[in-house]
């Protein structure tokens, strides 16, 4: 296993021999994964090979059954999402980011309301909360107009970048994304994973779920791949090329003879 | 740093494809916009069919009584249907609690404002008990209130036959109350004083003793303005209502923004069943007795009106003041027909339209609002 050279400072997010059974079925069974502070660390894998459970468990969604999760080197347990936003872990989910019929200050501030006023008759101060909401949108690059316009009138790639806003505004520490991209046409994933990169130079650690090897090798610093509940492996940028990680994504053999038969195009 | 990695200006939005807000636009962003043409509408339908007398003080207190209760109704089970779910059993909670809230005064010998602080309560806990089946089971509310409908319906009539010894209905309120200030909360007439003045100086119509013909405004009316004054403060203005219109919305992206969504919906059924209960404490302290058939078929009328209202069936949009309006309308075309020409049979007809009306609009306003193509 290829770790990393010289980085010596502590991971802000680390998950040691994370367990998770579904009753009989174990969608988990002991991975392991760091992020370091201003790195980019993709998580590749095909469908059910327990990306989605290890986000979950790293969000605060669902309890590991067994494993440890660590946070700036302590040991951490998280029992709702509100925990692990406490913590500083953010999870932008690929189309739970966002609800449409609200707006988009609404969207901005949900679930962290600031509030004035004396109990119980605080209110929420959407003064405050629109000019801040049109300044983050206008730092990333989103003109809104009116914050008070439906988050449902923005395009999908600009939805997923309000998300991560949102999750640096309120300081995220590590941000997980998952699949932001998937759904995206290729402009707007460039917004995306222009606004990814923009992130890991402001410091953030970022969890970035895929299984578009070329989306994570256009930010990604490390790669952890992922294949039934199992870490196949963490590789350096440096240490591995696109096809490799493509080949090991898919479980190797198989895909490469498909891949022949079809004139090598996937 | 945040200069130089700005996303660059060819894929922000600020282009010309969008023009500026106009004043029509953020007006239909307002969901309560349907209610009030509807209430246009039907106020100008019957200004030109109704007897004129409908529109003095005296004909807008008999629109207002039962448009206000079915009010209290309608703002609650808005705010339930905007975090998402429905409540079918109001109807027959506001029987239920008319028991309970009977029971207590006549059988048990309780004061009043014991009878009151329990029924709410209990009603409170029963709210709760409906919205905690409906979180674990994730089963559609609609079904599981549907069962409570049928059984607070049956509990009402097995409870009054064993209250008051078979019969149906449970008198002997008023006696059981007595006089006390509290009772003036709930029923009776608001701001007597008031309208005296105004008919000593000659303002309203008045009696040729000096009475005014309309002694004051009914005491379900105040509480219909206020808590629509409070739930749409509520909805727009606080950290709550956020919560609200987001677990409506999506309650999956609210649950992982950290918003509480098991706690608010069950907080909403408690909040709805409590909104039964204090209409049924205002029913029954009016008509000093009780009966199984109290609040027959709210449910859907209240429903009715919230959606009127602008509320979508599908939860996450609507408004307070929307069903407010929506109560209003209600009680126009109920009583209205009345003073028409028309025979009042064509009530249900009229309010058939009307809802397929407003739904209608809602969801043409919905893909407004949401940017739908």
């Amino acid at each position: 296993m290829a770790d990393m050279k010289s980085n010596s400072a502590a991971p802000i997010i680390e998950a040691k021999d994370i367990v998770k059974h579904y009753g009989s079925v174990i969608a988990l069974s002991g991975i392991s994964m760091k992020v370091l502070q201003g790195e980019v660390l993709c998580l590749l894998g095909d469908n059910g090979a327990g990306k989605s459970t290890l986000i979950k468990t790293l969000s605060g969604v669902v309890k590991p059954s067994g494993g440890e999760l660590l946070v700036d080197g302590k040991p951490v347990t998280f029992s709702s999402p509100r925990d692990a936003l406490d913590a500083g872990i953010a999870t932008v989910y690929q189309d739970l980011a966002m609800i449409p019929l609200m707006s988009v200050t609404r969207n901005f501030f949900m679930g962290r309301e600031p509030r004035k006023g004396i109990p119980p008759f605080r209110y929420i101060d959407f003064k405050h909360c629109d000019a801040v909401t049109r300044e983050e949108m206008h730092k990333i690059g989103i003109d809104v107009r009116d914050p008070n316009q439906a988050v449902g009138t923005l395009s999908g790639g600009e939805r997923q970048c309000v998300a991560i806003a949102r999750a640096v505004y309120f300081g995220a520490k590590v941000l997980i994304l998952d699949e932001p991209t998937s759904a995206l046409g290729v402009a707007q994933t460039s917004m995306v994973l222009k606004y990814i990169n923009h992130v890991q130079q402001k410091g953030l650690g970022v969890i970035f779920i895929t299984h578009n090897v070329r989306h994570a090798f256009a930010v990604g610093n490390r790669f952890t791949i992922l294949n039934r509940g199992k870490t196949l492996g963490t590789y350096a940028k440096s240490e591995i090329s696109i096809d490799e990680l493509q080949n090991m994504m898919a479980g190797g053999k198989e895909l490469q003879a498909l891949s022949n038969e079809l004139g090598g195009t996937i | 740093m945040t200069e130089i990695s700005r996303i660059p200006a060819t894929s922000i939005k600020s282009d010309e494809r969008m023009k500026k807000v106009s004043v029509l636009t953020s007006l239909m962003r307002r969901p309560e916009l349907g209610a009030v043409a509807g209430l246009l509408m039907v106020v100008t339908f019957f200004f030109f069919t109704a007897d004129a007398s409908m529109f003095s003080l005296s004909g807008l207190m008999t629109i207002l009584a039962p448009a206000s209760q079915l009010g209290i109704l309608a703002i609650a089970a808005s705010m339930l249907m905007i975090g998402g779910e429905f409540d079918l059993s109001i109807g027959s909670m506001v029987a239920f609690a008319g028991l309970i809230f009977g029971g207590l005064l006549v059988n048990f010998g309780q004061p009043l404002w014991i009878a009151i602080l329990f029924t709410l309560l209990f009603a409170a806990v029963l709210g709760a008990v409906n919205g905690q089946i409906v979180i674990r089971t994730r089963l559609p509310s609609f079904i599981v209130t549907l069962a409570f409908l049928f059984i607070l319906r049956g509990l009402t009539l097995v409870g009054l036959k064993w209250a008051t010894g078979g019969s149906t209905q449970l008198r002997g309120i008023s006696e059981a109350v007595g006089d006390t200030s509290i009772a003036s909360l709930f029923s009776g007439l608001a701001f007597q004083g008031f309208f005296a003045w105004l008919a000593e100086n000659d303002l309203i119509e008045k009696f040729d003793n000096g009475v005014p013909k309309v002694a004051g405004v009914p005491v379900s009316v105040v509480w219909f303005v206020g808590l629509a004054g409070v739930a749409t403060w509520v909805l727009l203005r606080t950290r709550v209502g956020n919560w609200i219109f987001a677990v409506g919305g999506d309650a999956n992206a609210a649950r992982n923004s950290g918003v509480p969504v098991d706690r608010v919906k069950t907080g909403l059924f408690a909040l709805t069943a409590c909104a039964a209960a204090l209409v049924a404490i205002i029913t029954v302290l009016d008509a000093g007795s009780t009966d199984a058939r109290r609040g027959f078929q709210k449910e859907f009328e209240a429903i009715i009106a919230a959606v009127i209202g602008g509320s979508l069936l599908t939860g996450g949009y609507g408004s307070a003041i929307g069903a407010f309006f929506g109560a209003i309308i209600f009680g126009l075309v109920s009583i209205g027909l009345t003073y028409t020409k028309f025979d009042s049979d064509w009530f249900q007809v009229f309010l058939g339209s009307m809802l397929l009306l407003a739904v209608l609009f809602n969801n043409f306003i919905r893909r407004k609002v949401t940017g739908e193509r």
